[in-house]
């Protein structure tokens, strides 16, 4: 008979602990990561990376939302956002945060209000 | 954007592609989930995010006992605009208490779609006096369910204290033209409000 195992906890606290290395937040370029921004890889996956780290860049061949990237993964979006931060840093990724209908300092965005609602209009 | 090495058959556009995310918030029931999953053109996802009520530190991955842990879901759809931009679509929680804990749910959204159940008016209360407080500009949908009783428009504005420019549209939410249209109605609201925001003093 073998000894008993501790039971494995693939989908709570401990796994999120392994996968950000204990780190809980994000700082740097990942702090102003929306559920909305999208992600895009600029490089292929490297031997010897991180499995979640090649699996993102594997998805974000085509921009993907960090919410579709979390729901995907089954990662809450604080544990993504460290792992973002990572590849922010290392440059394999290219965030690009949702457009607010308020540009900084340009006033109101008509145009995009109005792409937005001919779209609308032919759904 | 240097793009070597990746393909991007027959879809150049998607290099560009940006997006805008519109909130729909409400009461609890009272059909969020609903409209997101009507209008959405993917089969609608679930976003997680855990909040903790404690600062947050190193330690507190590891379930430190004394800290308050909430996860708080957010099911969202997408809309292709068209080839360069998508439109995301998040349902906020049911609780109201937890939307501050999110650090800027609603920032950098367009505005915001609040349902109302007329017939449980006070549940959204809260979602209203909410997007006042963050400044969020927002359309008044009331989801008709098939007991509601007909309220004139102009009673429902006095009751939720809605003002004058606040546009209040009646939807079905499990109809997906019913839900567009209730998109269209807050990005017209948005451009009028840009409108007048340019109109020279």
């Amino acid at each position: 008979m073998s000894a008993p195992r501790r039971p494995t906890d693939p989908s709570g606290l401990e796994r999120y602990y392994v996968l950000t290395g204990g780190r809980s937040g994000p700082g740097g370029p990942a702090s102003s990561l929306d559920v909305a921004t999208l992600i895009v890889s600029r490089t292929t996956p490297a031997p010897g990376m991180q499995h979640e780290h090649e699996e993102i860049l594997r998805r974000c061949r085509d921009p993907l939302s960090v919410a579709e990237l979390g729901a995907h993964l089954g990662l809450p979006f604080n544990i993504l956002a460290v792992l973002l931060a990572d590849l922010l840093e290392a440059g394999r990724v290219e965030a690009r945060d949702p457009i607010p209908a308020h540009g900084a300092g340009r006033g109101p965005d008509l145009a995009l209000l109005e792409e937005v609602l001919s779209g609308l209009q032919r759904l | 954007m240097d793009f070597k090495g990746f393909d991007h058959p027959g879809r150049p556009a998607a290099g560009g592609t940006r997006s805008v995310k519109v909130m729909i918030a409400g009461g609890f029931g009272t059909g969020k989930t609903t409209m997101v999953r009507s209008v959405s053109d993917i089969k609608p996802l679930t976003t997680e995010e855990t909040l903790t009520q404690a600062s947050a530190d190193v330690d507190h991955l590891i379930g430190v006992a004394d800290k308050t842990e909430t996860t708080v879901s957010l099911d969202f759809g997408k809309i292709g605009i068209n080839d360069e931009l998508v439109l995301y679509l998040f349902g906020t929680p049911g609780q109201e208490r937890f939307w501050f804990l999110w650090n800027g749910l609603f920032k950098g959204a367009l505005g915001a779609i609040v349902l109302v159940d007329t017939r449980r008016l006070a549940s959204s209360f809260r979602a209203i006096e909410e997007m006042e407080r963050q400044d969020v500009p927002f359309v008044i949908a009331l989801n008709v369910f098939p007991d509601s009783k007909h309220h004139p428009v102009e009673e429902i504005r006095d009751a939720l204290d809605i003002p004058p420019h606040t546009p209040i549209v009646a939807c079905d939410a499990r109809d997906r033209a019913s839900s567009r249209d209730v998109l269209i109605a807050l990005i017209r609201h948005l451009k009028e409000r840009s409108a007048i925001a340019l109109e020279p003093r």
